[in-house]
Parts: structure tokens; C-alpha cells; sequence
């Protein structure tokens, strides 16, 4: 795992200071809020519906124990005692005082974390596969280059005032578990005659115009890669419309100008600033690459872990659902919800964290990951201390069983707590989680995924939920429209609109007319929604939707 | 023909504690809606966003927001302005409970 050198710690530490004295001077009056805004906003703090919310970044979706910890003290000396996990591997505190952030970035800056380009039109947090360096089906661990992105766009002088916000997102397994399809540059590595190297994607994005992203090179060796994402982002950086900030992501570039043209010209740039890469960046990812080695594994029995899934049916359906598969013998990657029913997706308390980190010290060699899902992975735990794990989590409340299921749902802040939003999305994924919990179908229902965003912005990801949920403002009220057959993964998919949308009172009724209907349409238990969806088209999903209009033309 | 003016208060974020306020009618800034001043009148409301817009020191980003009298004051018309007198809607957590 990654640990700030001198400089990296040297470089936090004074932007804090720096930070320090702009809120100062916008306390004393010295700052107006339009000459403040943009360097909190440079520092990750926003002004939202009902506080400021502080977004930190965690690279890659890597955090160590301390760092956990930190972060649960964060949330409990000043916050409400919570902190809620994004869908872009950041954690938000949604309650900080304007005098108090300072403090907390030196927190942070404390155990090698920041909040910088966590907001405004820059390289935003590099996100990554949640399962780096412990999938069975990864080709090698994305994380080192991960982090040499993370080094090379943190303030960037070229990338600082970008046309709009850059996100950037990189997978090492062909299972795509980072949505890489749906950001601005999505990096796949791939193997080509033994060489390694990357698919780069690009204009991929969701938003009120979303896209799933474009194949400009198919293979790019692995010494090119930073000097070719520099080209990208430089060709967009001064083609992208800075006339209409609803144009300026690049998928809207690559749209306008076509793919081919986008390739020709960001390979020109590329030859251009390629001989100024002399390999310094080989030598950094090096040596990168040198402190994300992999754990010693021990070798160790699994009886008492089958015993206790013999013995125990809330023990075995947990292990069912919450595991996947790890490269090591003997080992699983655990998946631990934050989804409780009727909780708000992606909230953890500074207990819970307190757990994790506690967790991942005693039986996770120090590794946790948080999940574009917004939950918390352990990458690396022996399956025989599995029974250990799950009653510490029974004990702190996360031990539900839902991972991939109906109620595992990414939902974004939405009104609850965005000044951006039309619409709540967390209470609709409360509601959903709650129903389906009462009539205890979501183990039967299998695989599906939910995603509820509270504005067209999608940051719930919506366009690529199997269901979609999209809450709109409809006449000052609350609408929420159905979208279908959306696929994040490496087959992505944007999900097509089912047709009116569904006032508060009505969306939980609807998805589960949804879902009666998939479980009457299903071939069999092994057939998903997702696949039911695919084989059936819409019609069937609508006629369940809108009972009302068969009725009505019949 | 002008569009009639609909009511409002005027409201705003605490430059400090980044939560809702309003502007009440003796030119102060509080935490519960129902003391705000009802604005019935355009050219009123203009004069009292002057106000607002001069304490920059206190509050970020006022506006007018529509209301209607209620029985012990004024009260929101649109959910969104609702949920800012109450905080979310999740869990009490917000002026639910502060208040």
C-alpha cells in the first residue's frame, strides 16, 4: 500500500496551511464568498441544502486501519458521528463547520489523506477496481498506476481549470467492477503477446447526456500510458465547450468531433509529448509498484469454516452472498454491506469504521477498500476466520446479507442532502430495502442491481442500474422515472426509459409489480433480471409498469 | 400584464455553520422559518435582498423563496424548501432535532 513520501507529505500539509488562512480571511471578511468559493471548492468543501460537506479523497478506493480510524474520528469529534461512502470511492461528512475544516484536513494530512481536487473542473479522485490485488480473475493489480495518476494530475498547472470535471477509472481484471465504461478515460489492462498494457476508453459518462465510452486505442503499452492520458486530457482541454458547461465533459467532444478524429489528433499530441517522458515515470511507477506487494498468505485448514456454514443458515447465506473469489487458496474477499434495510446506502458510523479498520488489522493484513457500491471490502481474509469476522460484524451491525442483491442499492444524496438535486433517492432505497426485507423475496429475486439518482446529474448512476430510478421535480413535486436493462460492467449498457414517471407515493409499488413480473417471467432461478430483460425486450416490464394503459386500450 | 408577486421569505446559508436561515422582519438571521418575514410585496423583497445581499459577514448565497402565511408564521410551499426547515429526511438528524 501506497505511503506518502517527504513530499507528498510536505505538499498536503501546506495546502492545509494555506486552506487555514483562506478560511480565516473569509471569517474576518477579508474574502468574499465569490473569492472563497473556488479555493474551498479546490479543497473539497461544499455548501449544500442544509450545511457544508467536506469530500475526502481515498485513491483507488484503498484505506489502511489508521487511516479508517481517522476518518472515524473525523466523523464523531466533528460531524454528526457518520460519514457516508460515495460511488467514487470519496467519503463525505455531511454536518462540518466552516472554522472546524481546517482541522480536519490536518487530520487527515496526519495519515496521508487529503480533500484536494475532490471538487471543481480537474482530474477528480482515480478510481479502481475495489478488488485490486485479490481477484482470482485479475490480470495484475491496477493500484500502482492508479497511484502514479493520482501523482501526475495532482495539481497538474495544465489541468487545473479543465472545461469541466475529469474522472478517470482503471480496472486489471476483464470482470469490469470500476464502471470504466461510463468515465471520462477508462483504462483495462490487457495482456497482447505477453506485453501488458491498456485498452483506453474514452467519453464514457452519465449525466443528463449519458454515454458509454469509446475505444480509441485497443492497446496501449504500458510505458506509454502517461504521456497518452496526458495527450487525451490536453486535446479535450482546449477543444472541450467551454461555452456550455452541459457540453464540456469530454464525451460531448468525442461526440461532436467523432472518435476517429478525437484519435487523430490526441495521437499527434501524443508523438509530440512522448520523447519528454524519459522513463522518470517508469522509474516512479517503479518504485510505486515496490510498496503494493502482495501479502504473505498463510496456509491454513477451512473446517471450521465449513462447520460453521453447516451449523449456521444466517452464517451460510451471508458466506454466499457477501464472498468472492480470491487469488490465494484458502483465502475470500469479503463484502461487507453497508446496506442495512431501511439504512441510507453508504453510511457507516465511527463505530463501524472503528470495526472495520479493527477487522482488517487482525485478519485482513491491513487492507480495506471501499466499493463504487458503497460498501467495505476486506480483499484478503483466510475463510478460517471467517466465523470470527461475521459475528464481530453481527455485533457492529453489518452483517446483512445483501451484496448484489435488490436491496444492495447505490443511491446518490439526493435532496436529502444536495443543493443540486430534484428529488430524494435515499428514502426510495430505504423504502425498496425495507419491502423487500417484509416479504422476503431478495434471496429468491438473485442478482440485480438497483441505482437511484435525485437529479439528472446521475451521480446514483441510474442509466446503468438494471432498474434505474431518476427523481425529478415534476411541478414542485416529487417524480421518479423507471429506466431498464442498464449495465455497468464491461458489457455497459445505458438503460433504456420506460415511460411516465411515478410520484413518491407510487415508485415502491411500481418496482415491485417490476420485479412479481420478472419472477412470473423468468425462465428459471438462474436466469437474472438482467438476462430476463434481454431475452424479453421491454413490453412485458411496461405492461407491469402501467397496468392502467392495457387496461385503458383494451 | 405583470405576473402577480407571489409571497416569500428570504433565505440563506450560516456563513459559519453552513446550515438554513431566514431574514426575519427586525433585520435578523433565524434557524426556524416561521419567524421570517413574509414578503407580500415586490419592491419590498428587492429592498430587503439589498439587506441580505450587504451581510455577506453572516450568511452565503441568499435568495427569495416562495411561502405562504401558516398559522404561526411563514411556511414552505415547494418540498425542497420544506426539507430545508426540517433537515433530512433519512433519519432526524437535522433540525428535526437541533431545534
Amino acid at each position: 500500500m501506497y505511503h506518502y513520501n517527504d513530499f507528498d507529505q510536505d505538499f498536503v500539509q501546506e495546502r492545509v496551511s494555506q486552506f487555514r488562512a483562506q478560511v480565516e480571511r473569509r471569517i474576518d471578511g477579508s474574502l468574499t464568498e465569490d473569492e472563497f468559493r473556488p479555493l474551498r471548492l479546490m479543497n473539497g468543501l461544499y455548501l449544500q441544502l442544509h450545511a457544508y460537506m467536506l469530500r475526502v479523497a481515498i485513491p483507488y478506493g484503498t484505506v489502511r486501519p489508521d487511516q479508517m480510524r481517522m476518518l472515524a474520528t473525523l466523523a464523531e469529534k466533528w460531524d454528526k458521528g457518520y460519514g457516508h461512502f460515495t460511488t467514487r470511492q470519496n467519503i463525505q461528512y455531511n454536518w462540518p463547520k466552516l472554522a472546524d475544516v481546517p482541522d480536519m484536513l490536518d487530520a487527515l494530512a496526519s495519515v496521508g489523506m487529503h480533500a484536494i481536487q475532490t471538487s471543481g473542473n480537474t482530474i477528480r479522485n482515480v478510481t479502481a477496481d475495489h478488488f485490486a490485488g485479490a481477484a482470482a480473475d485479475e490480470i495484475a493489480d491496477p493500484r500502482p498506476v492508479a497511484e502514479l495518476l493520482r501523482q501526475w494530475s495532482m495539481d497538474h498547472p495544465q489541468f487545473q481549470f479543465l472545461p469541466r470535471k475529469f474522472k478517470i477509472a482503471i480496472t486489471g481484471s476483464p470482470n469490469d467492477r470500476a464502471v470504466t465504461k461510463a468515465h471520462d478515460i477508462g483504462l483495462r489492462m490487457v495482456e497482447k503477446n505477453g506485453e501488458p498494457g491498456y485498452e483506453v476508453v474514452v467519453g464514457g459518462g452519465l449525466g443528463r447526456t449519458p454515454m458509454v465510452g469509446k475505444v480509441i486505442r485497443d492497446f496501449l503499452p504500458q510505458a506509454d500510458l502517461l504521456p497518452y492520458v496526458e495527450a487525451v486530457v490536453s486535446v479535450w482541454n482546449i477543444l472541450g465547450r467551454r461555452d456550455n458547461k452541459y457540453k464540456a465533459r469530454i464525451k460531448i467532444t468525442v461526440h461532436e468531433h467523432g472518435i476517429d478524429k478525437i484519435r487523430e489528433l490526441v495521437e499527434e499530441e501524443f508523438a509530440q509529448i512522448r520523447p519528454q517522458f524519459t522513463g522518470v515515470d517508469q522509474a516512479l511507477l517503479a518504485n510505486i509498484q515496490s510498496q503494493f506487494t502482495t501479502p504473505t498468505f498463510r496456509t491454513a485448514p477451512v473446517e471450521g469454516y465449513l462447520a460453521e456454514r453447516d451449523a449456521n443458515p444466517a452464517f451460510r447465506s451471508w458466506s454466499d452472498t457477501n464472498l468472492s473469489d480470491h487469488k490465494a487458496p484458502g483465502y475470500a474477499i469479503v463484502s461487507v454491506s453497508l446496506k442495512r434495510h431501511g439504512a441510507t446506502p453508504g453510511d457507516a458510523s465511527a463505530d463501524q469504521m472503528r470495526v472495520l479498520a479493527d477487522l482488517a488489522e487482525t485478519y485482513g493484513h491491513g487492507d480495506l477498500r471501499i466499493s463504487h457500491e458503497q460498501n467495505v471490502i476486506l480483499p484478503h481474509v483466510h475463510k478460517s476466520d471467517l466465523p470470527a469476522i461475521y459475528a464481530a460484524l453481527r455485533d457492529a451491525d453489518l452483517h446483512t446479507a445483501n451484496i448484489g442483491l435488490i436491496s444492495d442499492i447505490i443511491a446518490c444524496p439526493g435532496m436529502d442532502y444536495c443543493a443540486l438535486a430534484t428529488a430524494r433517492a435515499i428514502p426510495v432505497a430505504q423504502e425498496i430495502a425495507t419491502r423487500f426485507d417484509e416479504l422476503k423475496l431478495e434471496h429468491e429475486i438473485g442478482a440485480l442491481k438497483i441505482k437511484i439518482s435525485g437529479c439528472i446529474n446521475a451521480c446514483g448512476h441510474h442509466h446503468v442500474g438494471h432498474i434505474g430510478i431518476l427523481g425529478l421535480d415534476r411541478a414542485g413535486v416529487e417524480n421518479y422515472q423507471i429506466t431498464l436493462g442498464g449495465d455497468g460492467t464491461e458489457t455497459a449498457v445505458i438503460g433504456q426509459r420506460a415511460g411516465p414517471g411515478f410520484a413518491y407515493d407510487q415508485i415502491v409499488p411500481a418496482i415491485e409489480r417490476l420485479i412479481t413480473a420478472y419472477l412470473e417471467l423468468r425462465t428459471d432461478e438462474e436466469e437474472t433480471f438482467l438476462e430476463a430483460y434481454k431475452r424479453l425486450g421491454v413490453a412485458p416490464f411496461k405492461t407491469a409498469l402501467y397496468p392502467e394503459e392495457k387496461a385503458n386500450a383494451a | 400584464m405583470a405576473r402577480p408577486f407571489t409571497p416569500k421569505v428570504i433565505t440563506a446559508n450560516a456563513l459559519l455553520e453552513g446550515d438554513a436561515i431566514w431574514l426575519t422582519a427586525d433585520d435578523q438571521w433565524t434557524r426556524v422559518m416561521s419567524e421570517a418575514e413574509l414578503i407580500e410585496d415586490e419592491a419590498h423583497g428587492d429592498l430587503r435582498m439589498l439587506f441580505a445581499a450587504s451581510q455577506a459577514h453572516v450568511v452565503v448565497g441568499p435568495y427569495l423563496a416562495d411561502a405562504k402565511a401558516g398559522e404561526n408564521g411563514p411556511e414552505p410551499v415547494h418540498f425542497r424548501e420544506n426539507f430545508r426547515t426540517t433537515g433530512p429526511s433519512n433519519y432526524a438528524h437535522g433540525k428535526q432535532v437541533e431545534l
